[in-house]
């Protein structure tokens, strides 16, 4: 950064009429505090800028706006500043692409991340995470800007509409590219939450606390956090995942506006849980998983899940085919039931391997049991005249 | 807005309530209705909770003595907004609150998800604790299924006791037609820029998902709708890339976490299978 500066003091004294460089200028714009300083040096290499020439227009010109060079034949050429001005601004853009990726530039963003420039991660459970900006694609005009929280792992819309680009002509999501967020974490891991959480009181669940306590966050600051894996993030995760709850009582996930989004925000709680799925991400042992499985989001009567067999049955056609042959004569009916009802939930890219395991159908049913411990199903008789008329009724009719 | 006229001083025109909801800051809160705070049994418990409990009632229903004190007055006043926070939240639950929200949701009055991929979805308020002065109330996606911060600070220091833990869950409970799809724009894109074609599109789409739940509903007999146990296959994600290589750790995490989505896919394909 210093070198930015003594650079741009250099170049000041040649424009007399203003006493800041375009870069700094352009960086200074509300709306553009994502933009780091590009270094003048990085831009009059012409190695760093291979390719770009052909992608904005009035090369020669933006190049002298940039660089604060007065321009050699005044006017006649150019038709319009503001052409030429958003000229420069692309080609500023694209520079920034290429910079944020070098060492300096990186540095440069640390710097920015640290005092909490591009702000903080709006999910609740993320506890304040600092994101950075990052684009969904290298070639401008196609996508504003978005924020990475590497919590989450997960990009989000900017709270402020000014980083919408709805006052530039062009969007900006490729003027910070597609492979910077991950970069900067991949540089800096001591900024990158690991992939795996431990609830920090023993015997918590991953899931959120039902009132946040203070001495629990303390706890967990106490022992210093290692990642096992040297290359990963060495930062300790927010790892809580959000439970809804009605009255008290989680929702259960048989209901039908039960939860269905939990694995997107779910952590392991030890780094070698992940190596229980393979790079086709399919369980490599089963028990183990289900272990683990049952304490974050099972109830004690969830035990299908045991018979959840990987190896078993590729995809729809298998699983009706094996059912058919392999389940003995006294099960051929509740298969068939199963079939009916595999073809109505008609998902041709599931596994559905749980349901062609041969030890599916020993487990009890106990119907009973599940109405009374889940939630799912509820009747509501408003009845806005009576006493307690505007007061909910709720019946538990179970499953 | 009927009761705007219940106060006999015609002067001041305008109910505490109304005057409570259309102050800044509190765009998020709906009119709850007198009958319900009249009914004393609905604020069971709360007198307890509230510091001159009746006089902030009286305040609420415009029926306070005009000759009060102005120093009171003051402190009144945040025991009215309590207590009407309080009354606010036992009221959405309701089958008539519930209604008043859902327009409040489908007008997006509490705002958008930010996350990406969930397509300015909006979103429903939603506490993290039902005792006040605890937590400041957030903002439920049904889509991610996540809870954010509000965006504005005057947003973001409401009390989430006014609101519940139950409130949004309820709501799908209820109108579980009103579950916000997996992909694709959210049923109610509310924005008049894009009233357009999207919202057209939306119409039919929620038109025929209606459709298909009828139809459903009648082959099954038994009112149960769609399945919703392998949505979230539809869900997207966004997946960090250098130079357009996977990031190791990250994508490791990934696919665990969409083998812990399979497993409870079939974990309740197999027990919907298993209903008679």
């Amino acid at each position: 950064m210093e070198e930015v500066e003594e650079e741009a003091e250099g170049y000041t004294s040649s424009t007399p009429t203003s006493t800041l460089t375009w870069i700094s200028w352009f960086c200074s714009l509300p709306g553009h505090e994502y933009f780091c300083e590009v270094t003048e040096d990085f831009i009059e290499d012409d190695f760093n800028l291979t390719g770009l020439n052909t992608m904005v227009p009035f090369w020669k010109e933006a190049m002298e706006m940039v660089l604060d060079v007065e321009p050699d034949e005044e006017a006649g050429k150019i038709p319009d500043v503001s052409i030429v001005e958003s000229s420069a601004e692309m080609l500023y853009g694209l520079v920034h692409q290429r910079y944020i990726l070098t060492r300096m530039g990186l540095q440069a963003m640390l710097e920015k991340y640290e005092t909490g420039v591009f702000g903080s991660c709006p999910r609740v459970y993320c506890d304040g995470c600092n994101v950075v900006p990052c684009g969904r694609s290298d070639t401008p005009g196609l996508d504003t800007v978005k924020l990475y929280c590497p919590n989450c792992n997960d990009i989000y819309v900017p709270p402020s509409s000014r980083y919408q680009g709805v006052d530039g002509i062009f969007f900006t999501g490729a003027f910070f590219g597609t492979t910077f967020a991950h970069l900067f974490f991949q540089t800096y891991r001591e900024l990158a939450p690991a992939p795996f959480w431990k609830p920090p009181s023993s015997g918590g669940s991953s899931l959120s606390p039902r009132s946040i306590s203070s001495t629990n966050s303390q706890g967990s600051r106490q022992t210093p956090f290692v990642n096992p894996n040297p290359y990963g993030g060495q930062k300790r995760a927010s790892g809580y995942v959000y439970v809804p709850r009605i009255y008290g009582f989680k929702v259960s996930e048989r209901a039908r506006s039960g939860p269905r989004m939990q694995w997107l925000r779910l952590r392991p709680e030890s780094p070698s849980d992940l190596d229980l799925v393979d790079w086709r991400g399919r369980w490599i042992d089963d028990d183990e998983g289900y272990d683990e499985d049952e304490e974050e989001e099972l109830e004690d009567e969830d035990k299908p899940m045991e018979d959840f067999d990987p190896d078993n049955g590729e995809g729809d056609e298998d699983a009706e085919e094996e059912e058919e042959d392999g389940v003995p004569e006294h099960r051929s009916h509740e298969a068939k039931q199963r079939n009916a009802a595999l073809k109505r939930a008609s998902n041709p890219g599931l596994v559905n391997s749980a349901v062609t395991s041969p030890t599916t159908s020993n487990i009890p049913q106990t119907p009973l049991d599940i109405a009374t411990r889940t939630l799912s199903l509820y009747t509501m008789s408003p009845s806005p005249k009576s006493l307690t008329g505007d007061r909910l009724r709720m019946v538990l009719v179970g499953v | 807005m009927e009761e705007i006229s219940t106060g006999s001083d015609s002067d001041y025109s305008s109910s505490w309530i109304s005057w409570f909801l259309s102050s800044k800051g509190n765009e998020y809160f709906c009119e709850v209705d007198e009958d319900f705070i009249l009914d004393r049994f609905n604020l069971t418990g709360l007198n307890n909770e509230v510091a001159n409990y009746s006089q902030a009632l009286d305040l609420i229903t415009d029926t306070l003595d005009d000759d009060i004190q102005d120093d009171l007055r003051g402190s009144l006043d945040v025991q009215a907004r309590l207590l009407y926070g309080l009354i606010h939240a036992r009221w959405i639950v309701t089958a008539r609150g519930l209604q008043k929200m859902l327009e409040k949701y489908k007008r997006g009055d509490f705002g958008r998800c930010p996350r990406v991929y969930c397509q300015s979805q909006p979103l429903l308020p939603v506490g993290l604790t039902d005792v006040p002065y605890q937590k400041s109330v957030k903002l439920y996606c049904g889509r991610c299924e996540d809870i954010y911060s509000p965006k504005s600070s005057r947003h973001g220091s409401i009390d989430g006791a006014y609101f519940g833990t139950t409130f949004p869950h309820l709501l799908f409970l209820v109108y579980p037609s009103l579950l916000p799809p997996k992909s694709g724009p959210p049923d109610f894109p509310g924005v008049v820029q894009n009233a357009g074609r999207e919202s057209a599109d939306s119409r039919s789409r929620r038109r025929m998902r209606e459709e298909l739940e009828v139809s459903a509903a009648a082959s099954e007999g038994a009112g149960e709708g769609l399945s919703t146990a392998a949505v979230a296959l539809k869900a997207e994600r966004y997946r960090p890339r250098i130079y357009g290589f996977q990031v190791n750790e990250v994508a490791k995490l990934q696919r665990w976490q969409e083998a812990v989505r399979d497993r409870q896919i079939s974990r309740l394909e197999t027990y919907e299978a298993r209903q008679p």
